[in-house]
């Protein structure tokens, strides 16, 4: 079986894992973007009740393995009654994972931002919530875009381990054919390139956008 | 308790048509053990212009910081009448808690020798921003008052500008307006020409001057320029060592300072020029 | 708690902490492999050979921006397909040290990029060699900023080897994934070793950080 025989007859259900990648992609990295802002947020609170969850929070996920997190979601929460279908166990794992280091991230970019804006603005009388939303928050934005591509990538690597709860993925699909086939190279080749191509021609290239926007909305270019 | 039984000495507020717009009542500032300000007494009048001068570590600045963004650890501070370090608790005075420091503070306007412009918002966005957030202005209302004041400034032409595009000496006049746009009843100067090169330094100056002749606004200045403090002051004030060694009319202190400090301070400035 | 049982979490207990030394030993071997790998692909790129450099450098963005979990399934089942046929260890291995040595080579690079330039003109002054500028100039200096990254890159691998349990590496998720289909019991193997994880991925992010400022120290880059 030549490789475009190959592709003929795999493409389509690699398409559609890919497709199932995207999906867990975008649904966990809005999750992972939710839980750093306010994680993040949290751990620079001055009262330690509320930054004491943030930091046991962001220590343990980032402690332990995505892979253990995302059994103990799949199948140890159900013993405590909460039942996740296997999508959102899957994009939940990974969405709390990475928000625990994308909290972090959050953290240092508030921290960058110059002590003199945080004083204009109190100079200003503006209240702590407006202070941080209208005036730390979008400089401390820019500040931390370029790690968090690095993160996103990191993410959408994340999402490959919820084939092993049958997510029907891109690596989930990539083993079955495998699995049937036994055509090793060609199933998990592509879908080291597909990851690759997802990674290095979507997700890079969108955040390179939106570092200039961001850059030229806060005038910097 | 001490603390609670000093406060007692201080009036809840200050009375009269002659009370002092700004004052400093025994004030006391400490960094840990380090004692910045000890025992400070300062009034200043309504539409005075009041220059701070001094060594650096004399505590200069700190006199304009405890005012805007930080607290003091002993005596009391006054503004327009109303205790601002301290607020009124069941007829005594307690010390002030943040919502209170800052609804004074509203009354009060910086501008900083780094001019900490809001580097995401146009020039105009900068003097809109408070208005509109704090005080509650609608778009329409804080944007005529903005324009007005960029025009004041100069810099009505920038208005869309982003600070990264605007000169030290252009990014300190829109500061200005900025501070201007909250009408505060005190303006605070924090060597806001220490920082800007010497070319553009007078646009600035030529601001401040106008703020002082045309609208008699009640300001308080440090600056390490001498030649500027003796032109437009009222009265030039000498720190040295956390405390005012001593005070008076420009054209005394610069041409006859009495203590020894103030004729070492200023003939090693003078030198140096 | 719940259904928490502690005599089924004492009885597994021994099993899954033989299962750690596996973890241990696969974190380490995989860490060898990427620290000396990394130098080979930083230092690939620093030749003056373009055509070597441009491939070093996409295969090290290739490595990096794919799933590990992938790469470790590609390594164990291609090889079968023509007639070699690894180990899930020896795979496991190549995979995870492959894997590493991609980011440590951008850790490597990083450091090297931060020793300025005039150090670099200051050994072509005393013309030293391109041996002795490396190993008695750059690389002491180098070190200190990639020390960092290095410590972290550690604990990463520690905390990925559950990917190699795919392949039937007998390390910790592994022997909790038994154990647990065993007994039908998940609560308990899992639970600890998200416990085991933590107990050994906190104190040794702890010393890395130790470790770091050591260093410095010792080269005097900071008192």
């Amino acid at each position: 079986m030549s490789y475009l025989e190959f592709l003929r007859d795999y493409g389509p259900r690699l398409i559609d894992g890919t497709l199932m990648t995207a999906a867990q992609f975008v649904c966990a990295s809005a999750l992972a973007i939710l839980i750093a802002l306010v994680a993040g947020l949290m751990k620079l609170a001055p009262n330690a009740l509320i930054r004491i969850p943030a930091v046991v929070y962001i220590e343990i996920f980032r402690g332990t393995s995505l892979l253990v997190q995302l059994y103990w979601i799949f199948f140890v929460l159900p013993l405590f009654g909460i039942t996740l279908e296997k999508f959102t166990a899957g994009f939940v794992a990974v969405g709390m994972n990475l928000g625990a280091y994308g909290a972090e991230l959050v953290r240092g970019g508030i921290q960058s931002v110059p002590r003199g804006q945080w004083e204009a603005a109190y100079a200003l009388s503006m209240s702590p919530a407006k202070r941080m939303w209208r005036i730390i928050l979008p400089q401390a934005l820019v500040n931390m875009l370029p790690p968090w591509g690095n993160l996103l990538i990191e993410l959408l690597k994340g999402t490959a381990l919820v084939s092993l709860i049958s997510v029907a993925d891109l690596m989930f699909e990539a083993k079955q054919i495998n699995g049937s086939t036994f055509l090793s190279a060609q199933a998990f080749g592509t879908a080291l390139i597909l990851y690759y191509l997802f990674a290095r021609a979507l997700v890079t290239p969108f955040m390179r956008w939106l570092e200039r926007v961001m850059a030229r909305r806060i005038g910097r270019a | 308790m001490k603390d609670l039984h000093d406060l007692s000495r201080y009036p809840l507020r200050l009375e009269g048509p002659d009370r002092p717009m700004v004052s400093f009542r025994n004030v006391t500032k400490r960094y840990g053990d380090l004692v910045v300000l000890d025992g400070l007494n300062l009034d200043v009048a309504e539409g005075e212009m009041v220059s701070i001068i001094g060594p650096s570590g004399s505590g200069k600045t700190t006199v304009l910081r405890m005012l805007m963004l930080e607290r003091i650890q002993g005596g009391v501070i006054y503004v327009d009448g109303a205790p601002l370090s301290h607020m009124e608790r069941g007829g005594k005075l307690v010390p002030a808690n943040s919502r209170h420091l800052r609804a004074g503070r509203e009354q009060i306007g910086m501008c900083f020798q780094h001019f900490n412009l809001f580097p995401h918002m146009t020039a105009l966005g900068n003097c809109m921003e408070g208005p509109v957030q704090v005080l509650g202005l609608s778009k329409q209302a804080a944007r005529e008052r903005a324009e007005d004041l960029l025009e004041m400034v100069g810099m009505i032409d920038k208005r869309d500008e982003h600070p990264a595009r605007l000169s030290g000496g252009q990014q300190q006049r829109v500061a200005i307006a900025r501070a201007l746009a909250m009408r505060p009843k005190v303006l605070l100067l924090d060597e806001v020409t220490s920082a800007l090169d010497p070319e553009v330094i007078g646009e600035v100056t030529e601001v401040i001057r106008k703020l002082v002749q045309k609208y008699r606004l009640t300001i308080m200045m440090v600056t390490h320029q001498m030649g500027f403090a003796a032109d437009i002051s009222d009265r030039v004030c000498f720190f040295y060592d956390g405390r005012i060694e001593e005070e008076g009319a420009p054209a005394d202190l610069f041409s006859n300072p009495q203590k020894e400090r103030t004729q070492q301070f200023l003939s090693a400035v003078k030198s140096a020029d | 708690m719940f259904d928490w049982k502690w005599d089924f979490a004492f009885e597994i207990l021994p099993r899954l902490l033989g299962a750690t030394l596996n973890t241990l030993m696969a974190a380490g071997a995989g860490y060898a492999i990427a620290l000396v790998l990394g130098l080979v692909l930083a230092l690939a790129q620093r030749t003056p050979v373009r055509l070597l450099t441009a491939v070093v450098r996409e295969g090290v963005e290739f490595i990096r921006s794919t799933p590990l979990v992938l790469q470790i399934f590609f390594v164990f089942y291609v090889g079968p397909q023509f007639g070699l046929r690894l180990s899930p260890w020896t795979a496991g291995m190549i995979a995870i040290g492959l894997h590493y040595a991609a980011y440590l080579s951008e850790v490597y690079r990083g450091g090297i990029e931060a020793v300025p330039k005039g150090q670099w003109e200051a050994c072509t002054a005393l013309s030293l060699s391109t041996r002795d500028t490396y190993t008695r100039i750059i690389i002491p200096q180098a070190l200190p900023p990639a020390l960092a990254g290095m410590g972290n890159y550690l604990v990463g691998i520690f905390k990925d080897t559950p990917m190699l349990s795919v392949i039937g590496v007998a390390e910790l998720m592994h022997t909790a994934n038994a154990i647990g289909s065993e007994h039908y019991r998940f609560l308990e193997p899992i639970t600890m070793v998200g416990v085991i994880f933590l107990m050994i991925s906190l104190p040794a992010a702890a010393l890395v950080r130790l470790f770091e400022t050591w260093v410095r120290r010792k080269l005097g880059m900071i008192r």
